[in-house]
């Protein structure tokens, strides 16, 4: 979900924003303060359009100055906003993680899978990424907003010849990413914890998850954010070394020697690594992504 | 005594970009020392042709020879140190070197500079020496330290000019030279053009038909992707499927003032 | 014409060698030493990051990569020294770390440099995330949470001289840094120098006067893993010790900072960039827990009103100084200062009474919160106004500037 948000700004305005893990700290951060107001399910809506607002008013002051000195600065922009953000947020709600939990009536084993766990609460961010997608999809394609806003992409002149107001469709667009951004982290927040770092640790994530599936192609980010989620839990689970493999070719290997310090990582250990080395070898050989239409 | 040797030749070349095709077919010689024009309703190709040229975009088919030499596909830097030179139709210079570090840039791999970042710049005398021919060639002197996004649009297209032929490539392709020119910048275009010109092979896309009967010494005429005529002026002036193409007005229009 | 270019630029440079040599005579405490010994690693890191954004117009968010890795085969080295393994004066180190830097930058560079702008950001963030995620890997050369530690006197004395005491290090990292200084000054005035630049403004337009930009960038960013280098190099034998946080994100981030707040559009911005950030590092963190959220401000706000940096305010006033126009500047400017120091001190205090809260200062709550307040919304209606009175100015000037830039 995250992953269409930033495709979706990234599709329409050529712009890549680094900030985006940041709104979607803030929708976990305002998701739970205005749940100590209201509850959870309020909060769902209520979150998500705070963040849209505050991405509104940044497209609207900070984006559009800068749009004219280049997509360099652009980027750089989004860049120092998330430095921003994760101080301010520091700022109000302090360094250590914030209590914000899985409401009960959503706090239950769904089924379990290979000795893996699987919690209701998952099934329910999975219903709510797929339901938005699909929303997403229609809204784009076959209503008038998703044409005007598709026409805006390629020929921003001519639809503001037509009488529309592209600035501010632009600003839609902006507010529209970060909202589901947002929408994320009101999900996401309670799931993981929700702390002042967590923009960053998902941050880097999202970005490979984009760039992996395609700048441009929402199924493309949706395949690779499966892809790449899938990854990430099952090789954290396999505990296969490389010692393990080398050693099932019939090689034995050396606690002493030098590499064994290199072979002896497990899987689980390269976790981390497997995501940024499958995006790096992608943009390597294919920059466009698995589905993506467009390179810069 | 001048041999009559082929200096651009095109066989069959096509291009397509996914479905639509929009090069279908071209076969164009050019002969050295010829200047050549290349005109066309919009739309016709012209300036994706130039692009598979000079290596811009790959042929989907088809084979570019330049001097004999095969040059289909080549990466642009390939294409250029064989002697190929073009600009652009938006115009396509350094915009924050001075004019005429734009001009020594365009010498430096001739001279043989390469990759060199040893050698101090500021004392390369045939660089130097060879920007300041072509600056003078372009009548830019006064202008030499000007930053180069700041010159004027007519003077920004003769910088362009200039680029192209700073390096003393022989096979020279503008793309649209006097595009958006008034009538006076115009005529100090062409004057620009014939003079820099001169010995070498000159191919050019342009609207301006003045411009074209003025310089060329053949012509041809492309239509969605197919050059429907080659020939001197006077023939193409008089070629009822080319008059078709142009819908009879503006050639007319052109020809009788 | 050039003979007199040539002598000024003699004198400027021998004056910022003077300078360097004298500088620990005014500046004599050991923190003031360590600050400055600290600001020398980051002109000679920003400097070459600028080799690659400000010259070649790539941005890159894993620099780090190459200052960090430099780091670590330095510290190995020096260990390698200490155990009697091969003697190697530690002045040359750096050399090491430099060598480094440049056989990594070398291949790494030749992959990624083939796609320009956005993309090769994205997979220099790849690379660093990468590597920084692997250097937990691989404990026997990162030396896992704890780093790596090393003894700089290791190799014994050399001409008396240890690299026990700060100042000798000082001198160490002053001399380096001047060399390598001269050294990317003197790049950017190479054919391959030039030719970076018109690939930063035009790659386009570059193919077409016979040069490869691909080759291009890859150069100039092996050099610039190089120079990076020798700026990791120096850090190991600074604070004998280097962590794996060197590679990192924070620290790739930080050049960017330092290299952007200085100004990457003139060779000298990122030394100022590089000073400022430094010493506000230092004597920020000191006082407020707010310093990094300063700095992201300093940041978008130069992003937002000069992208070209301190380095660009200055330039961008030098038709004025010629023209002899100061004056006509100074009233409007004074007002335009006052309302942002005003505006500026406002929301420090608005920052600081969020994380201290109110006890800190004495006062009663609701003074200090109005105060600080009040403070914010003078400024800002101030400098509205001020600086559209500076905007207009320089309207009314420009016919009489243009003559002289």
């Amino acid at each position: 979900m995250l992953s269409s948000g930033l495709t979706l700004i990234f599709s329409m305005m050529g712009v890549l924003n680094f900030a985006h893990a940041s709104f979607y700290m803030l929708g976990a951060y305002f998701a739970y303060q205005t749940g100590l107001f209201v509850g959870f399910w309020p909060a769902l809506f209520l979150a998500p359009l705070l963040v849209g607002l505050v991405g509104a008013a940044t497209e609207r002051y900070g984006l559009r100055a800068v749009h004219k000195f280049g997509h360099v600065a652009e980027l750089l922009f989004t860049f120092g906003l998330a430095y921003v953000i994760e101080e301010i947020v520091h700022l109000i709600w302090g360094r250590a993680p914030v209590d914000y939990r899985i409401p009960e009536s959503l706090d239950f084993t769904l089924f379990t899978l290979y000795q893996t766990q699987y919690p209701a609460y998952r099934a329910f961010m999975m219903l709510v990424s797929v339901g938005m997608l699909i929303a997403l999809y229609f809204t784009l394609t076959k209503t008038r907003i998703g044409m005007i806003v598709q026409a805006s992409l390629t020929h921003p002149d001519m639809v503001q010849a037509l009488g529309h107001n592209v600035p501010r469709v632009f600003m839609l667009v902006f507010a529209g990413g970060c909202a589901l951004a947002g929408l994320a982290g009101v999900l996401g927040g309670n799931m993981f914890i929700t702390e002042p770092g967590m923009a960053f640790a998902v941050g880097s994530i999202v970005f490979v998850v984009v760039v992996f599936g395609g700048m441009g192609s929402l199924i493309g980010a949706f395949i690779a954010s499966l892809l790449i989620g899938a990854i990430q839990t099952f090789s954290v689970a396999i505990d296969l070394s490389f010692v393990d493999v080398v050693s099932a070719l019939g090689i034995s290997v050396d606690p002493d020697s030098f590499w064994y310090g290199g072979l002896s990582i497990t899987i689980s250990q390269t976790a981390p690594v497997l995501p940024y080395l499958l995006m790096v070898l992608m943009l390597i050989i294919r920059p466009r992504g698995l589905m993506g239409t467009r390179e810069s | 005594m001048a041999v009559d040797r082929s200096a651009l030749k095109l066989t069959g070349v096509r291009k397509q970009f996914g479905s639509t095709h929009i090069i279908n077919g071209v076969d164009l010689d050019i002969r050295e020392g010829e200047r050549h024009a290349l005109i066309g309703p919009n739309g016709a190709g012209k300036s994706t042709l130039f692009n598979l040229i000079s290596g811009r975009f790959p042929l989907t088919s088809g084979q570019i020879q330049l001097k004999g030499q095969d040059i289909t596909n080549q990466e642009p830097q390939s294409i250029n140190r064989l002697g190929l030179s073009r600009s652009f139709q938006i115009t396509n210079i350094f915009p924050k070197l001075s004019v005429f570090e734009n001009l020594r840039c365009a010498v430096l791999w001739n001279l043989g500079y390469r990759y060199s970042f040893f050698k101090r710049i500021s004392a390369l005398k045939d660089a130097r020496e060879s920007a300041d021919r072509t600056l003078s060639l372009i009548g830019l002197e006064d202008r030499r330290e000007k930053m180069a996004g700041e010159l004027t649009y007519a003077e920004q297209r003769a910088l362009e000019i200039g680029i192209t032929i700073a390096s003393g490539a022989d096979v020279i392709l503008l793309d649209e030279p006097t595009a958006g020119m008034s009538h006076s910048e115009t005529d100090a275009a062409v004057e620009l053009i014939e003079k820099v010109t001169q010995g070498k092979t000159l191919m050019m896309v342009e609207h301006d038909m003045g411009v074209v009967f003025n310089l060329a010494d053949r012509i041809s005429v492309l239509v969605y992707g197919e050059v429907i005529a080659t020939g001197a002026p006077s023939e193409i002036r008089n070629n009822p499927r080319v008059q078709e193409a142009y819908l009879g007005t503006q050639l007319e229009d052109e020809v009788s003032s | 014409m050039n003979a007199v270019i040539n002598r000024s630029r003699f004198v400027l440079w021998s004056s910022v060698a003077v300078v360097f040599v004298l500088l620990p005579i005014v500046f004599s405490g050991g923190f003031e030493l360590s600050m400055l010994s600290q600001m020398g690693i980051a002109i000679i890191f920003a400097l070459s990051y600028n080799m690659l954004l400000g010259q070649t117009g790539l941005l890159s968010f894993g620099h780090a990569v190459y200052f960090g890795l430099g780091a670590f085969m330095t510290a190995h080295a020096i260990n390698y020294v200490h155990d009697g393994g091969f003697a190697f004066p530690i002045t040359l180190m750096p050399l090491i770390g430099g060598l480094t830097g440049l056989g990594f930058s070398l291949v790494l560079g030749f992959v990624t440099t083939r796609r320009p702008g956005t993309p090769f950001a994205m997979i220099s963030l790849g690379i660093a995330e990468m590597v920084a995620a692997s250097a937990l890997m691989f404990t026997t050369f990162f030396g896992g949470e704890g780093g790596i530690v090393t003894d700089r006197t290791s190799g014994g004395a050399v001409w008396g001289v240890s690299y026990g005491p700060q100042i000798q290090v000082y001198y160490l990292i002053a001399g380096w840094c001047f060399v390598s200084m001269a050294l990317m000054f003197a790049i950017t005035r190479t054919p391959l120098g030039r030719m970076a630049n018109a690939v930063r403004d035009n790659p386009e337009r570059v193919q077409f006067v016979g040069y490869n930009p691909t080759r291009v960038r890859w150069l100039m960013m092996s050099l610039a893993g190089f120079f990076a280098g020798i700026a990791g190099a120096l850090a190991t034998i600074n604070y004998e010790i280097i962590t794996a946080e060197a590679l990192g994100l924070m620290a790739s981030g930080n050049v960017v900072l330092m290299a952007f707040i200085g100004g990457i559009g003139q060779f000298w911005g990122p030394i100022i960039g590089a000073v400022m950030v430094t010493f506000l590092q230092s004597a920020l963190s000191n006082y407020t827990q707010a310093w990094l959220l300063y700095f992201g401000l300093l940041f978008l706000i130069i992003i937002l009103y000069s992208p070209g940096g301190i380095a660009n305010l200055v330039t961008m006033h030098s038709p004025v100084v010629k023209a002899g126009l100061v004056k006509r500047l100074i009233p409007s400017y004074t007002r335009a200062v006052v309302s942002s120091l005003i505006l500026g001190v406002g929301v420090i205090a608005v920052i600081e009474l969020l994380y201290r809260g109110t006890e800190a200062i004495g006062v009663s709550p609701l003074v200090s919160w109005l105060t600080a307040l009040a403070l914010v919304l003078t400024g800002a209606v101030m400098l509205s106004r001020s600086s559209k009175k500076v905007s207009q100015l320089w309207g009314e000037l420009s016919p009489e500037l243009a003559k002289w830039s």
